[in-house]
């Protein structure tokens, strides 16, 4: 009995000593270890990151920078996961808007905006960007690559098919002509793999933009309207044209991006609506085919829809950041600084496979690539700048958008079902 | 004397019951010593962990912060209501519906061949028909996934040279056959692990009782089911059950290939409550969903055992 009470006082005073100890604020030379998650799998541009954080190490000799590579949507479920059990990663690929919302509302990412505000701040070019990563003063996050979403196409399908590759379609009109004459051509029109939902979400969502402009989506929003409105209907009515044309890769419900990539790597394809990444990650998933096609890819912005109230040069884009964790260590905001300095953005706009676009001022004047240019144009002067919607929604209604346009795409609801499925869970979750 | 004899008596009788007290304690804390770590284990992963997903169902709950809105079994009324939860449930009973009618006859026919009859070879056969239990799922179904691609699979090439000029099949891309080619994946998957299970069952049949009943005129089909099969019983009805609860709680191989798509074409329970549960932040839902599917398999785990496993114990069950 005494050996026991003996042994209880002992660790008693073990896990109080412990406890005091883990309270002692870190030196500054103490080592301090970064978990940095991000989703850049491809060989080259798992290099580039790892460069960069070696770099920053070699700076900071207490620093250690332990990097977790994961697929796109195998990140997106195990941050989840970790999320919910209250460990986020220090740093983590984020794409802003409401899901990084939801994360600052549970505490779970850390408000970096004392370190940011002052020149930090003033870097950025891509401001819009930059405020999808915060809310009410606060920042939880930076972006590091901003684009628009456009129409990448194959200028030598295109001329294949009888249409003039330097004269791509304006308005929708036009765009479901060259779609017919690509399909009489026996070509393809437009690669797809709608098993991501992401993939082929963007087709609706422009035509929604397109058609209701700004107003529609920020009125459904606040719910000041709804996403049954006549512009949401429309786009699905617009996007069901186009899938009667049978437009798409044979068996596209069941492929991935990874899948829509090859079908433009392979010129099966003449089309695909991508985010500014698409040549990157052709070059990621094979340098060789991409070094053939990329001479060839032109771009073009989402065709207008005649009567729509749209502004022409409104945007939907989107792009890649970074989020810090609610435990991160100091360290890591320094880091991120590191990240999104001009020295680093211009090294990964220079690098084909990472392929940004970047988002810092005198970064861009690197870029020779004409689409790019086009791109950050676009981006920079939207009248309207519209975030993906399944980023900036809350989670359950993004993903409803998701699943009510693959079911549009499978025919499986009509324009008015897909509306209405959307709108069922913006009513449960957005007040 | 007599009372003196009846004190003595009393003394023995209660010195016998103390022992027998003491006995009893003992044999109680043995046999608590024995139960407690498999009981802490179980209270601790399974009947608290259970009974936490009974009390998330009652709330809306983002599965961050504490439990706040309280909605009753607002849960329980939406998903009921919802027609993807109804599909993903029909869906499960069709893949159960499927492995008890194909699965199960298939591995032990296979079974039967490879044990009973004179196969050459039997023993390369029964180690190419394991083979596939033991890879992991995630594997398995990525190897499907080249499979059935679309374009490049194996499985429409194959068509394509056996009957040129037909079309391509969407395998995992069209509603209308995808939960077909998911099961045919998991047949694949786990036809060896019954097969294996019935070759034991056969291991317990003895011969000399097929023997002497095709002495006594039975033809081959007789001796089947009059003898090898009813023998056989016991294994029968335990791969039922363990098929049964497969098909409910199967995920890792559905989300892989299909992740319940194409438009929930392939959505079972598990994926169901996945997607609509964790990955949307609803976990409250979740719950609700989870709640569901353990009574479904509570119900047929009791049922089925008290019913028809019954025989297969030595002990009693309850």
């Amino acid at each position: 009995m005494k050996i026991f009470r003996r042994f209880f006082f002992l660790s008693l005073v073990l896990v109080m000593v412990l406890g005091i100890a883990a309270r002692v604020p870190a030196s500054a030379q103490e080592k301090v270890t970064i978990r940095w998650w991000h989703i850049q799998t491809a060989e080259a541009q798992a290099a580039f990151w790892q460069q960069v954080a070696d770099e920053f190490m070699a700076q900071h000799p207490n620093v250690n920078i332990e990097i977790t590579i994961l697929e796109n949507e195998a990140f997106k479920s195990r941050l989840v996961t970790v999320m919910q059990a209250g460990d986020p990663p220090d740093l983590f690929q984020s794409w802003g808007g409401g899901v990084l919302w939801k994360y600052a509302d549970a505490g779970l990412v850390r408000n970096i905006a004392p370190e940011l505000e002052g020149e930090w701040k003033d870097s950025f070019a891509a401001k819009a960007a930059l405020e999808l990563y915060g809310r009410n003063g606060e920042y939880y996050g930076v972006p590091w690559t901003w684009g628009a979403v456009g129409i990448f196409y194959n200028k030598d399908l295109f001329a294949k098919a009888g249409l003039d590759p330097e004269n791509p379609p304006q308005t929708w009109d036009e765009f479901l002509a060259a779609v017919k004459a690509l399909k009489d051509a026996g070509i393809t029109p437009i690669a797809l793999g709608e098993k991501d939902k992401w993939t082929g979400h963007f087709w609706w969502v422009y035509l929604a933009l397109r058609l209701g402009g700004g107003d529609a989506f920020l009125k459904a929003y606040n719910r000041e309207g709804a996403f049954t409105d006549e512009p949401f209907v429309k786009a699905g009515e617009y996007l069901k044209q186009l899938i009667d044309l049978d437009p798409f890769p044979e068996g596209y419900l069941g492929m991935n991006y990874g899948d829509q990539q090859t079908v433009m790597l392979d010129e099966a394809a003449a089309m695909e609506l991508m985010g500014q990444w698409a040549p990157g990650a052709y070059q990621g998933n094979s340098p060789e085919k991409a070094a053939v096609l990329l001479p060839k890819l032109g771009w073009f912005p989402f065709p207008v829809v005649e009567g729509g109230a749209g502004n022409p040069g409104d945007v939907l884009g989107g792009g890649d950041g970074f989020a810090v964790g609610a435990n991160a260590p100091d360290e890591t905001v320094e880091f991120l600084k590191y990240i999104t300095s001009v020295e680093v953005q211009r090294a990964g706009t220079e690098n084909t496979a990472m392929g940004i676009v970047p988002t810092v001022k005198g970064a861009d004047s690197v870029i020779t690539d004409p689409i790019k240019k086009t791109i950050i144009k676009f981006r920079d002067e939207a009248p309207y700048f519209q975030l993906y919607y399944d980023q900036f929604l809350p989670p359950a209604v993004g993903g409803m958008v998701n699943d009510a346009v693959e079911a549009l795409f499978a025919g499986q609801a009509s324009p008015e079902e897909a509306a209405a499925m959307i709108e069922d869970a913006a009513a449960m979750e957005l007040e | 004397m007599s009372a003196l004899r009846s004190y003595a008596s009393t003394a023995t009788r209660s010195q016998a019951s103390r022992d027998k007290l003491r006995n009893n304690l003992r044999k109680a804390l043995l046999i608590f010593l024995f139960v407690a770590p498999g009981m802490a284990i179980f209270l601790t992963f399974l009947l608290i962990p259970v009974l936490g997903s009974v009390r998330y169902s009652l709330y809306k709950w983002d599965g961050f912060g504490p439990l706040t809105n309280y909605v009753e079994l607002a849960n329980y009324e939406r998903l009921y209501n919802h027609s993807v939860f109804r599909l993903a449930v029909q869906h499960s009973f069709m893949l159960m519906a499927m492995s008890i009618t194909i699965q199960l006859p298939m591995a032990l026919a296979i079974a039967l061949l490879v044990g009973r009859g004179a196969l050459p070879g039997s023993r390369i056969f029964r180690l190419l028909l394991f083979v596939p239990y033991v890879f992991s799922e995630p594997i398995t179904a990525i190897i499907w996934l080249y499979v059935l691609h679309p374009q490049s699979g194996l499985a429409n090439l194959t068509l394509d040279a056996l009957l040129p000029g037909t079309n391509r099949v969407a395998w995992l891309g069209d509603r209308d056959i995808v939960l077909y080619s998911v099961f045919g994946v998991l047949t694949w998957k786990y036809f060896g692990f019954y097969m294996i299970l019935y070759m034991a069952g056969l291991q317990g049949v003895n011969k000399d009782l097929e023997e002497a009943a095709r002495v006594d005129g039975a033809n081959w089909r007789q001796v089947l089911w009059k003898i090898t099969l009813p023998l056989m019983g016991n294994t029968i009805r335990l791969t039922v059950f363990l098929s049964v609860l497969g098909s409910f709680q199967q995920f890792v191989t559905i989300w892989v290939l299909t992740q319940g798509g194409p438009v929930n074409g392939s959505e079972v329970l598990a994926t169901y409550l996945y997607k609509y549960g964790i990955q949307r932040f609803n976990l409250g839902y979740g719950s609700a969903v989870a709640v569901v599917l353990f009574m479904i398999t509570l119900v047929f785990s009791l049922g089925y055992q008290r019913l028809v496993m019954r025989q297969d114990y030595s002990a009693e069950v309850f």
